[in-house]
């Protein structure tokens, strides 16, 4: 009797389920996360930052705060990412022979799978978000995204799914099976426990988030632009998010769709991806592969973008060949949707198959090849200055094309035949994903963050955290090239041959440099922060910018123009700057701007305990949630009064400051 | 560019001193578009589950076959009822257009109804198949079956949700920017699920039955 | 590096194709790479000695070679990709057993069944009537032909000496085709991640001599029965499992673990896809399945279990995911 009674109100959540209170590794690890939240905890209370923290931040639809939002978010998960990482690193460098490790299957595996979910879903995704989302509407010259509600929504979904998958680390256990949790693995039969519904649920909840945003920022690509910003006259950087976004739609609906099945086996006992009755577990690989090759196209196009426009910046030139940068875009977003199968060539489709796919994947590489070109022909004839964000795109150009050529390699059907699932494999994808994405993001952050906080990063620490990476990078995978050219595959949890040891101990060590590296970032924005009176941008404009964005302050006002431009040419601001603009003093208006509203934050926290309610068969509470959900979504619907007018005057004195700045600075 | 030659002298226009038309006010606004764009993205979704359905449309595994277990008379009458809420919709947006708010409120709510009507004949469907041991877990093709064109109810189901909010809507404040522009999007997505159940009737059920 | 290394003639030409590859894409990559770091020096602000010109924004000339080296490049590893592509397609048999040496004429390839299994592999010599676990011998030059398959999971068939990986998936058989050329021991292993037990999944790949070989199969002779009780017991999922070696096999087992039918009672999948299919079509209007050509025979020598199931090709090879991806 009680036992049903205690089976309906906790599901199948008891005090089993929280394996730190036997596991000492979690029990340390909980401690340390369990003081560092009452930590911020109690210095937001001591210093009454709670009611600053929600109107201000957690409720805004200001897009530039929702985009520092998401770096945040990505930064912070980038952290709990990169430290499985290094456990695992760790692992394979003594799991030797007789030597098991200090990490048996049970928990090794639930790291490697954490790893990749969280880098692509949690750091990736939010990081290339975030920066898209502050960037861009300055770039195009609007005041906001198409739907600000939207947006903050978006972000607040995408926190939800990160921390279940944090909470799946004291509550429960994380999936086990590889960061697509492919079937029939993946099915209720072989993963009965917790770890695939946490997985699954907040995929879905954040990849609900990602599909919301992308299709708010295609809309204010299309919709929002600036009077004589044609097209062709969009920034590089605007053109890759638009691309990056259409694809992000084009994609998501087939992950949505894979997971959904895929719950619906594992609660619903249907046999879409089971061995038994009819399933078709193979489907599951293509639909997530539809999903996952255009998605690393999602990531690294806004990657070019950044690259792109920091070339351009730092070698004080136009970008070479601006249209056939923007028709390589556009090319490798319709390729990547045709390339999936070369995600499992080795399942044996046939030649003809597998040979248009390897040929659709290489033919990619050409009008990559044409962008590291024209990034090429941009330094060429330049006067470069090489600021950090630059000193990025020359490690990302030679790291990059290595991963490029690997890439190519594994795209012949026979090649991959032997490469496939090794660390070769693994070793490429870090390539292109580290020296294509990763660098763009450390490159995007260092040059637009004094843009968005009004002073520079502290520039010794961003050295270090550069040379950290860079040097890191190459010690790190270098040898595990090598060990996938010796056969090895991914995923092991121990190996035999102890010929193998030496490169993962040096693999091993690269990642302690990338540690570094990392470390050196979050000191260069405390000791940044620290200096921030030196390291001061009074101009609006520290790098000698040529994109709409460096011609507001630094950081832009709430409305960020106070009137919209005119868009003559491209590389506006270039423009504005070279043909004797004058800013604008007087004559202000009223500015119509979108209210703050908390209804993201609810939503998205009903999402929450939606998602944990299903995760363990709480069944009153996750109906109770769904109702909510609905409640709340469509009350929302009732409030019509959502924007409001910032008053002239306060127009006035916000850009009678920047004036008097400005004067200063002069 | 070329803009440097047409405009050699004349100082530049770099800002517009008068406010333009609100973003989201508005047909010409990001609304419409973004709406539609989400329901691209929503067909996609459909199309995988069409994509899944087909690799196993007939993996039976020894349970029930199609001709066995669909009753087209009665779906004939579910899409009839969809289709003429299709067109009751349709009946509703001229009146939108000339701002006459009654109207407007009566076709909504007969779509309504008949879109009521085609979920409780979806649900007395899948009663019937599950108390027939025709369940979802019966087969993949079964499977298929209720994710698809249960998908498609559940969609359906919202569209009633939203038509309720909207009749409650347009009595509270009547026709104005807000209310017309959810009314074109709810017609788009009324439209969008008449689309996809054509899709399913032709492949799923008619397919089905007569192959 | 084994992969470097090889010792079959199917890897040694995967090898090849590797070197070859990566030989024609460095004669642009080493270009670029060179022009990265010399732009990098020769452009940076503090030489005096350059050429500073904002403008250079477009040169029809250079864009041209931009697009042209890359397709060039893309174009002869296209035509490579093609014909390798086909030759070393895992189910096409072989022609030659080394370089200049062809398969002599009527030779039969020698019939090996791996099946990946939670977590180890188990291979039936169907020609022989034997079988073990975690342990693969084979005579050096002797063309080898491999039905694959899984009682469960996807793995991958990988035995890096000898030829690429291919995947083993349950109720599918994939084949490959290999030879070995030189005696020795080396490891293969499943590539594709299964759960718990899956770091241990390997199995001994041992070359050896005909004479060996005879003595190596006089040896498994020795060796326990493979029936149905004992292998429903192996099926157990289980770790780090000891080679076994078993002198008989029960009749059909491959075929049975293709069609998920191993266990007495159980149906198999081929006969009930067939069932489907006469139900599922019109009566009189019944159709060959997918996969299977009309006229090919349908029922086939039977085995006690199972009567009338079909001990031919199961009506899901990878034929049928090809169709499916196409």
């Amino acid at each position: 009797m009680t036992d049903t009674l205690t089976k309906t109100v906790f599901g199948r959540l008891s005090l089993e389920s929280l394996p730190f209170l036997h596991e000492p590794i979690l029990l340390g690890t909980f401690i340390v996360v369990a003081l560092l939240g009452l930590g911020l905890v109690g210095v937001v209370t001591k210093y009454k930052l709670w009611g600053y923290l929600w109107k201000e931040w957690f409720t805004s639809v200001d897009h530039k705060k929702i985009g520092i939002m998401y770096i945040i978010l990505g930064i912070v998960m980038l952290l709990r990412g990169f430290s499985d990482a290094l456990m695992m690193r760790a692992q394979q460098a003594i799991a030797f022979g007789d030597n098991p490790g200090y990490l048996p299957p049970h928990h090794y595996d639930q790291i490697f799978t954490a790893h990749g979910t969280i880098m692509i879903f949690f750091v990736a995704i939010p990081l290339v978000v975030g920066i898209v989302n502050f960037v861009m509407p300055l770039q195009i010259g609007a005041r906001d995204v198409a739907f600000p509600f939207l947006n903050n929504l978006s972000f607040w979904l995408t926190v939800a799914g990160a921390l279940l998958v944090m909470l799946s680390l004291f509550v429960g256990e994380f999936a086990r099976t590889g960061w697509l949790s492919y079937a029939p693995l993946a099915g209720l039969q072989y993963s009965p426990d917790t770890g695939v519904d946490y997985y699954l649920w907040s995929l879905q909840i954040a990849g609900v988030g990602t599909t919301l945003s992308a299709i708010n920022m295609v809309a204010t690509v299309i919709k929002m632009r600036a009077p004589g910003m044609t097209m062709m006259k969009m920034p590089v950087f605007t053109w890759t998010a638009l691309c990056s976004n259409v694809l992000a739609i084009a994609i998501f609906p087939a992950l949505t769709a894979a997971f959904f099945l895929l719950l619906l086996d594992r609660y619903a006992g249907t046999h879409f991806f089971t061995n038994e009755l009819g399933g078709a577990p193979m489907m599951y690989w293509n639909m997530v592969w539809i999903w996952g090759h255009p998605e690393v196209y999602v990531l690294v196009l806004p990657a070019f973008g950044i690259y792109s426009e920091i070339t351009s910046t730092f070698t004080g030139k136009r970008l070479f060949g601006y249209s056939s940068m923007v028709y390589a875009t556009v090319v490798i977003t319709i390729l990547s949707y045709l390339v999936w199968l070369h995600h499992f060539f080795t399942m044996g489709a046939g030649p003809t198959v597998n040979s248009f796919f390897g040929i659709a994947t290489m033919v990619i590489s050409i009008p990559t090849g044409a962008k590291i070109f024209n990034w090429l022909f941009t330094m060429y004839r330049g006067n470069i200055r090489f600021e950090l964000p630059m000193m990025w795109v020359v490690a990302f150009m030679l790291t990059f094309t290595v991963g490029g050529m690997t890439g190519v390699l594994l795209a012949i059907p026979p090649a991959d035949f032997v490469l496939h699932n090794s660390l070769f494999l693994v070793a490429h994808f870090h390539n292109v994903i580290i020296g294509g994405v990763v660098f763009a993001l450390f490159a995007g952050m260092v040059y637009w963050f004094p843009k968005a906080f009004g002073f520079k990063l502290d520039d010794f620490w961003g050295k270090v955290a550069f040379w950290g990476w860079v040097i890191g990078y190459w010690v790190a995978w270098t040898p595990i090239y090598v060990v996938g050219l010796m056969g090895t595959t991914r995923r092991v949890n121990h190996f035999d041959d102890p010929s193998f040891q030496p490169y993962f101990v040096i693999a091993a060590i690269g990642a302690v440099i990338i540690l570094v590296g990392i470390l050196g970032f979050v000191m260069s924005i405390l000791v940044g922060f620290l200096k921030r009176d030196q390291l001061k941008d009074t101009t609006g404009d520290p790098w000698e910018g040529r994109t709409l964005e460096w011609s507001t302050s630094s950081p832009p006002p709430a409305y960020n123009f106070a009137f919209t431009p005119v868009i003559h040419d491209l590389d506006a601001w270039y423009d504005m700057k070279s043909r004797g603009y004058a800013r604008p003093t007087s004559g202000f208006r009223p500015i119509h701007m979108p209210k703050n509203t908390g209804a993201g934050v609810i939503l998205s926290g009903l999402a929450l305990v939606f998602g944990f309610a299903m995760i363990w068969y709480i069944w009153w509470l996750a109906a109770l949630s769904f109702a909510g959900l609905f409640a709340v979504a469509v009350g929302h619907t009732f409030n019509f009064k959502r924007d409001y007018y910032i008053p002239a005057e306060e127009v006035a004195a916000t850009e009678d400051k920047r004036t008097t700045l400005l004067a200063q600075g002069a | 560019m070329t803009d440097h030659a047409l405009e050699p002298q004349a100082e530049p226009t770099w800002y517009l001193t008068e406010e333009e038309g609100h973003h989201d006010h508005g047909a010409a606004g990001p609304t419409i578009l973004g709406f539609w764009i989400y329901l691209m993205s929503d067909a996609l979704i459909f199309a995988s589950l069409f994509a899944m359905f087909g690799v196993v449309a007939s993996a039976y595994a020894g349970g029930p076959v199609p001709r066995e277990i669909f009753d087209l008379k009665l779906v004939a009458l579910n899409t009839g009822l969809l289709l003429a809420s299709s067109i009751t919709f349709g009946e509703a947006m001229p009146h939108m257009e000339a701002g006459r708010v009654g109207p407007v409120r009566f076709w909504l709510a007969l779509t309504g109804l008949l879109g009521a009507g085609f979920v409780g004949i979806e649900l007395y469907e899948f009663a019937h198949l599950i108390a027939e041991n025709a369940g979802p877990d019966r087969s993949a093709f079964l499977s298929a079956f209720f994710t698809l064109v249960g998908t498609h109810g559940a969609h359906v189901t919202i569209g009633l949700v939203w038509i309720v909010t909207m009749l409650i809507q347009l009595g509270q404040h009547g026709l104005n920017a807000a209310t017309r522009r959810r009314l074109i999007c709810l017609s788009m997505f009324w439209h969008f699920l008449d689309i996809i159940w054509i899709g399913v009737f032709t492949f799923v059920y008619l397919y089905g039955v007569i192959r | 590096m084994v992969v470097m290394n090889p010792t079959g003639d199917i890897a040694v030409q995967q090898r090849n194709l590797i070197l070859f590859s990566t030989g024609v894409m460095l004669l642009i990559i080493v270009p670029v790479m060179a022009l990265t770091i010399w732009f990098a020096w020769k452009y940076r602000r503090s030489n005096p000695n350059k050429t500073y010109d904002p403008n250079f924004d477009h040169s029809t000339t250079l864009e041209l070679i931009i697009w042209t080296c890359p397709l060039l490049i893309i174009i002869a590893l296209s035509a490579v990709t093609w014909t390798s592509t086909h030759l070393l397609d895992p189910f096409r048999p072989l022609e030659r057993i080394a370089p200049g040496k062809p398969v002599p004429v009527g030779t039969k390839p020698l019939e090996v069944q791996a099946v990946g299994m939670d977590w180890k592999w188990l291979f039936i010599y169907p020609e022989l009537g034997i079988a073990t676990v975690n342990e693969l011998a084979l005579p050096v030059d002797q063309p080898v032909h491999f039905s694959i398959t899984s009682t469960d999971q996807f793995n991958t068939f990988y035995a890096p000496t000898l030829a690429g990986m291919i995947y083993a998936m349950p109720t599918m058989k994939s084949e490959l085709h290999a030879v070995l050329n030189k005696a020795g021991d080396s490891w293969g292993y499943s590539g594709n991640y299964t759960g718990r037990g899956y770091s241990d999944m390997r199995f001994k790949l041992r070359g050896v001599d005909k004479a060996e070989f005879d003595a190596w199969v006089a040896g498994v002779k020795a060796g326990g029965n493979l029936d149905t009780a004992a292998y429903l017991e192996l099926a157990k999922p289980s770790e780090k499992v000891p080679v076994m070696r078993f002198s008989t096999v029960a009749p059909g087992l491959f075929d049975r673990i293709v069609n998920q039918c191993a266990e007495p009672g159980k149906p198999c999948m081929v006969d009930v896809m067939r069932g489907d299919m006469m139900r599922g079509a019109k009566p009189g209007h019944a159709r060959p399945a997918e996969g299977q050509p009309p006229g090919q025979p349908q029922a086939q020598p039977t085995d006690k279990h199972h009567p009338g199931m079909s001990a031919l090709t199961p009506i899901r090879t990878p034929g049928a995911p090809r169709a499916a991806q196409a």
